[in-house]
């Protein structure tokens, strides 16, 4: 589904290297979780997938089924199936999220050549899918993530993917500023989209939020590399022994 | 005051190509067409003579030349104001037809039958064709949002002369009262005597002077007592000669009891030369009386380097003479080169209201010094104002605004709420309250904001699929929205697109 090989990232206002030869692939249908210290370049792997400026990419290739994307806008990647949850979902005043959401999904489809939504049909799809994650409709009339506690604004994230049916989903630190519970909805709600056409990319400092969305592959990440991939079990073993061992084994 | 350059203090959110592609705008401008039509001039420049003239085209009588003419040695005294923060190269008077009007309406026609078919197609090109239909045709989603029952009657007026009127013979059934100015000098000189200069007197300022000497058509609207107009009013103002000031003049007269709501529009074609629009609005309302003035003002906004556009020097006020009388102005002001227009509320009466609601919108080298007055003189009197100015390009935009509370306005309110928004790093958005506050039992709220559409924002939208445009109309939307809301649905659909084309091309 996704294929990142040998990608090198500078960013653009100082000419400071962030990702150093990234490479990794992920299969239709599977989970990755990449955990790492901070700094290591986790938030700006999700950023350059996603094609935000201020980053320049001076070597290598992403995939997204077998097309290569760091030529394409974001609004093309997205339309191709790439969506990114975002560690700090932004608060746009005055837009509905009804608005939002329409206006998201409209633009999509009219990339990919397909029907508007109406209204009506629009309403009754964003309702459904609300109600399989337990999302009060209340929150669908309010201004996008403004007022919206942290739990609000993730749970908003995963509605949006629910509504996109992206192929490719990338969470940022979703679980940051979470408490447990909203942890688990959050956890629930992603555990509810996987399916064998759908990839994830779960970026994460702590192993909790994998105690909830199990990942099929694990992939420690450190100044810029993949220093280390496995299942699991690595995911433990940094919550057991921190980064520092794994490292320290590195280097 | 306030300022706040872009360039300065402000983080910088939207990247280096948005200024380039901001000067890469242009012929986006949807009326900037001409119509070929065959005109009568008035000799350019302006001396009595003019003013005599411009009274004769019209034939009015004695009473109105005098007024006329007493107004045009008045002006010749008067001096242009510069205190706006707009910068225009100096306007030279002696050279600008005051006076232009298609041929074939210099025999009034009797009824939209007889107008000249060019003129009819015109306004159908502007999406306001002059027929008596249910609604305003050309307005996207007006049929969606069900609007099979409401009727709006249109006064169109071109250059120096209204072409014609809709609905009329229905309105007057009901009592309402809406024709041209010129019409209703020669129909209801008892009306337009008493009230003509009595909200704007005749010297109130330089470009209302010059207006009332040479004004030549305009709306006149009279709303009897105790009656709600049946449907909503609307003028559409055209720009189409060359080198020609429009000077229109509206009257609406709201008698106890009564509402209405006013629509007004303008536009104009694309030219390099600048053009002259100087007008006037007077709003006169009785005791419980409420009128609701809404304007889509569109003109002509010069190019992307900031050549040609209308200068737009205009007077609106409402005078609330009677106890509990209510007003509300509502503008979309997206074009004009320069725009000085400050729509203001006499609260004579006690217990009665002024709301104002603006969003100003320049782009490229547009200058907007735009704001309201609230002057306060009766008890308990309330006012608000919402005002949302953007700014892209290298446009300068400001909100000026005079709250006063009198001695005898006891226990009167304002709250005023006002919002810049910022796109790129070379435009400016200026702040000027002015509040005078002379007795200690009103209150004075007054909050300002200023922001830029930030990369964050738009990253966010583009990541969800929607594309930089959309995005930054979405966002620009969503800052404007208590005032599109304030609008009636007709023109609140159009306002919507229209700030999402004013901003074409203001992000790269």
């Amino acid at each position: 589904m996704l294929k990142i090989t040998n990608l090198k990232v500078e960013l653009e206002e100082e000419s400071k290297e962030i990702l150093k030869g990234i490479n990794l692939e992920i299969e239709s249908g599977s989970v990755h979780a990449i955990m790492g210290p901070n700094g290591s370049g986790k938030s700006t792997l999700s950023y350059v997938l996603s094609g935000k400026k201020g980053y320049k990419v001076t070597n290598g290739e992403v995939e997204l089924a077998g097309e290569p994307i760091l030529e394409l806008e974001p609004e093309e990647r997205a339309a191709s199936g790439l969506f990114l949850a975002f560690q700090y979902p932004v608060e746009i005043p005055g837009v509905g999220n009804m608005t939002f959401l329409r206006t998201a999904m409209n633009s999509q489809r009219k990339f990919r050549g397909e029907a508007e939504l109406s209204a009506a049909d629009f309403l009754k799809l964003v309702r459904e899918k609300a109600k399989e994650l337990k999302i009060d409709a209340e929150m669908l009339k309010r201004p996008v993530n403004v007022g919206f506690s942290g739990g609000e604004k993730k749970r908003n994230e995963i509605l949006q993917m629910a509504l996109l049916e992206p192929k490719m989903c990338v969470l940022d630190e979703t679980d940051s500023g979470l408490d447990v519970d909203a942890m688990k909805l959050v956890a629930d709600g992603v555990n509810a989209l996987r399916d064998k056409g759908r990839s994830f990319l779960v970026i994460t400092h702590y192993q909790r939020l994998l105690d909830h969305i199990k990942p099929d592959f694990v992939h420690i990440m450190a100044d810029g590399r993949i220093i280390k991939s496995g299942g699991p079990e690595l995911a433990l073993q940094v919550e057991n022994n921190g980064y520092s061992d794994l490292l320290a084994e590195v280097q | 005051m306030t300022s706040l350059e872009a360039n300065d203090s402000v983080k910088d959110g939207v990247d280096q190509e948005t200024v380039e592609a901001v000067r890469n705008v242009g012929g986006h401008y949807k009326y900037g067409w001409e119509t070929e039509i065959e005109m009568d001039y008035a000799p350019k420049g302006l001396d009595s003579d003019i003013v005599r003239l411009i009274s004769a085209k019209n034939n009015e009588p004695e009473w109105m030349t005098n007024w006329r003419l007493d107004a045009f040695s008045r002006w010749e005294k008067m001096e242009e104001p510069n205190w706006a923060m707009v910068d225009y190269p100096k306007i030279d008077y002696q050279d600008i037809y005051y006076y232009a009007s298609p041929k074939s309406m210099a025999e009034k026609p009797k009824s939209l039958d007889d107008v000249d078919p060019k003129l009819l197609e015109t306004y159908k090109k502007l999406g306001i064709p002059l027929k008596e239909q249910l609604i305003l045709a050309g307005v996207e989603g007006a049929e969606e949002a069900n609007l099979d029952e409401r009727k709006v009657a249109v006064d169109a007026v071109f250059d120096s002369v209204s072409i014609g009127t809709t609905f009329k013979d229905e309105l007057r059934k009901a009592g309402v009262i809406f024709c041209s100015i010129s019409e209703a000098i020669t129909d209801y000189p008892e009306l337009v005597k008493k009230y003509l200069g009595s909200v704007v007197p005749v010297t109130d300022n330089y470009f209302a002077t010059l207006n009332s000497a040479v004004f030549s058509d305009g709306s006149f609207v009279y709303i009897p007592e105790g009656v709600r107009c049946p449907m909503e009013l609307s003028t559409y103002f055209r720009i189409n000669a060359e080198n020609t000031g429009q000077f229109e003049r509206t009257l609406i007269i709201a008698e106890k009891g009564s509402y209405v709501s006013y629509l007004e529009g303008c536009t104009a074609p694309k030219r390099d030369t600048n053009q002259l629009h100087a007008a006037i609005v007077e709003l006169v309302i009785l005791e419980d009386a409420e009128v609701k003035y809404s304007t889509v003002q569109n003109w002509y906004p010069g190019d992307e380097n900031g050549l040609g556009g209308i200068y737009n020097f205009v007077t609106k006020r409402a005078d609330c003479r009677g106890d509990r009388s209510k007003v509300m102005w509502t503008q979309v002001e997206t074009g004009s080169a320069v725009t000085w227009k400050y729509p203001s509320c006499i609260l004579r009466g006690n217990e009665s209201q002024g709301e104002f609601y603006s969003i100003a919108i320049a782009n490229n080298f547009q200058q907007a010094d735009t704001g309201t007055k609230m002057i306060h003189l009766g008890k308990n009197t309330k006012s608000r104002i919402v005002s949302k100015g953007i700014s892209a390009g290298n446009a300068q935009n400001t909100y000026r605004g005079l709250v006063t509370m009198h001695p005898k306005a006891t226990s009167s309110r304002n709250y005023t709420q006002c919002d810049s928004l910022l796109i790129g790093n070379k435009c400016g958005a200026h702040t000027v309250p002015y509040i005078e506050v002379k007795n200690n039992s009103s209150r004075v709220e007054h909050e300002a904001t200023t922001s830029k559409v930030d990369d964050d924002q738009l990253f966010y939208c583009r990541q969800r699929g929607v594309n930089e445009e959309d995005a930054v109309a979405l966002v620009v939307n969503g800052f404007c929205k208590e005032v599109l809301q304030a609008l009636p649905m007709e023109f609140a659909m159009e306002a919507q697109q229209l700030v999402a084309i004013s901003l074409e091309g203001s992000v790269g």
